[in-house]
């Protein structure tokens, strides 16, 4: 690795001052297992990496009824997994922070690192897509919340700016009736990556479809909204004719690239079959 | 670069010892500690051969700062043993033999000690997915299936005198 000073913040406010200082030529380090890779690669030659060890504000995983679920940017993937309180009222979340590499690697691995890594495949980001939930960041102005649909800003890309840093996730409770899943293609079972990712989310009332959401990984430079998809179902009783419909949609939506892990097609195919597969399962956790 | 002072327990015993910024925990633990037992195999998580218990957790050591280890517990291979009495891991593993090269052998039983500390009676799935994040390059897992399925069901056994 190429050598680098470390900074070691102890809260927040120290973290943010070192960020206006030194911003551009640094790197902050959560819990590493993109960074350090890249690092070691020399893809990224940071001169100066801060370490969010300290900072107690990025480590707080909290669940309130009206608030929602605030999960702090460097929670571990594994405490996310297993926290009963996000399997029982946010799964889509569990079921994705249990798919990132190996235990060695989950407990390392933070919800905002996956998110801030911004690859088009981050398996965090479409059930909190799915979820609405929105980015607290924090600079030297003040705290601001940006939608996670406005947080991608590419490939690789995010709206964060140099001085900047995610502090938590903040999701809405999704309501009573409501059910999520995530579910992604791999060719291995463990430590792959997405060929696609799908997660939906569904809240029923009266019989009907309230509410749907649906989020598509490794089909466009960014995660996305499937929201035409969305749109066929709200108001209507979720049939297994009208979930297909929804599929179709959500194809039409994803805008697949094709590389070494699967052609434009093959992703199209599993848009289809994880959309039909994911709210089928977000129905059945729904207590439909 | 200033070299940093790194306090952690490390194997059950408060340690000092002084780190450079840019060095890994699992550098500092082969290089500066002499704790040769965790192994680099690919150096990017792939692998587990450097896999240790930061906190009671199976960790990559690879993919942490060693400065991030302050104040915190390590726990490497050299320390799964109890004043010189094997784990039941280990001592199933020499009596099945495991290890043929033995290059992963510390990083599987530091991943299988974490999992049959929160699972102790696993499935053998449960064995599997525990184990997914160690590779193996002679592919000896079925005898390390066996021998964790056999200490787990040694640790649930109630003990003789």
């Amino acid at each position: 690795m190429r050598r680098f000073e470390v900074a070691l913040p102890e809260d927040l406010d120290e973290c943010l001052r070192f960020l206006a200082d030194r911003g551009p030529e640094s790197k902050l380090l959560a819990g590493g297992t993109d960074l350090l890779p890249q690092m070691k690669n020399g893809v990224t030659t940071p001169k100066h990496v801060i370490d969010l060890t300290g900072v107690a504000r990025v480590h707080l995983l909290e669940s309130e009824a009206k608030a929602g679920l605030r999960i702090g940017s460097a929670v571990p993937a594994r405490q996310v997994e297993l926290d009963a309180r996000v399997r029982n009222g946010y799964a889509a979340i569990a079921d994705a922070a249990a798919l990132i590499g190996s235990v060695q690697v989950r407990n390392l691995a933070s919800v905002g690192g996956n998110l801030c890594n911004a690859a088009p495949s981050a398996d965090m980001a479409p059930p909190l897509l799915a979820l609405e939930a929105q980015a607290a960041i924090a600079g030297p102005k003040g705290e601001r919340r940006v939608p996670l649909s406005d947080f991608f800003a590419g490939v690789r890309k995010t709206v964060l700016g140099p001085d900047e840093l995610l502090v938590e996730i903040v999701t809405p409770p999704p309501g009573p009736r409501s059910g999520g899943s995530y579910i992604r293609h791999t060719p291995r079972r463990e430590l792959d990556i997405a060929v696609v990712g799908v997660a939906s989310q569904v809240t029923l009332s009266n019989g009907v479809c309230a509410k749907a959401r649906i989020a598509l990984a490794a089909v466009a430079p960014t995660p996305i909204r499937a929201t035409a998809a969305e749109a066929a179902l709200e108001g209507k009783a979720l049939t297994p004719e009208l979930i297909d419909r929804a599929a179709e949609l959500a194809v039409q939506s994803a805008r697949p690239i094709s590389d070494q892990r699967g052609s434009a097609d093959f992703r199209r195919h599993l848009v289809r079959v994880l959309t039909r597969r994911t709210l089928t399962a977000a129905l059945a956790r729904a207590g439909a | 670069m200033a070299k940093q002072i790194l306090s952690s327990t490390i194997n059950g015993e408060a340690v000092e010892v002084l780190v450079q910024p840019y060095e890994t925990l699992l550098d500092a633990l082969r290089e500066n500690l002499g704790l040769t037992g965790p192994k680099e195999g690919c150096g990017t998580g792939d692998c587990g051969a450097c896999t240790v218990h930061l906190d009671g957790k199976p960790v990559a050591s690879c993919l942490m700062l060693a400065v991030q280890a302050r104040r915190r517990s390590v726990t490497t291979i050299e320390g799964l043993s109890d004043n010189g009495v094997l784990h039941p891991l280990q001592d199933a593993f020499v009596r099945h033999g495991v290890p043929q090269c033995g290059f992963c052998i510390p990083g599987v039983l530091m991943a299988a000690a974490a999992l049959l500390a929160e699972h102790p009676k696993p499935s053998e799935e449960e064995i599997r997915y525990g184990i997914a994040g160690n590779l193996c390059r002679c592919t000896g897992y079925t005898k390390m299936i066996t021998a964790i399925t056999e200490a787990a069901q040694a640790a649930a056994a109630p003990r003789s005198a």
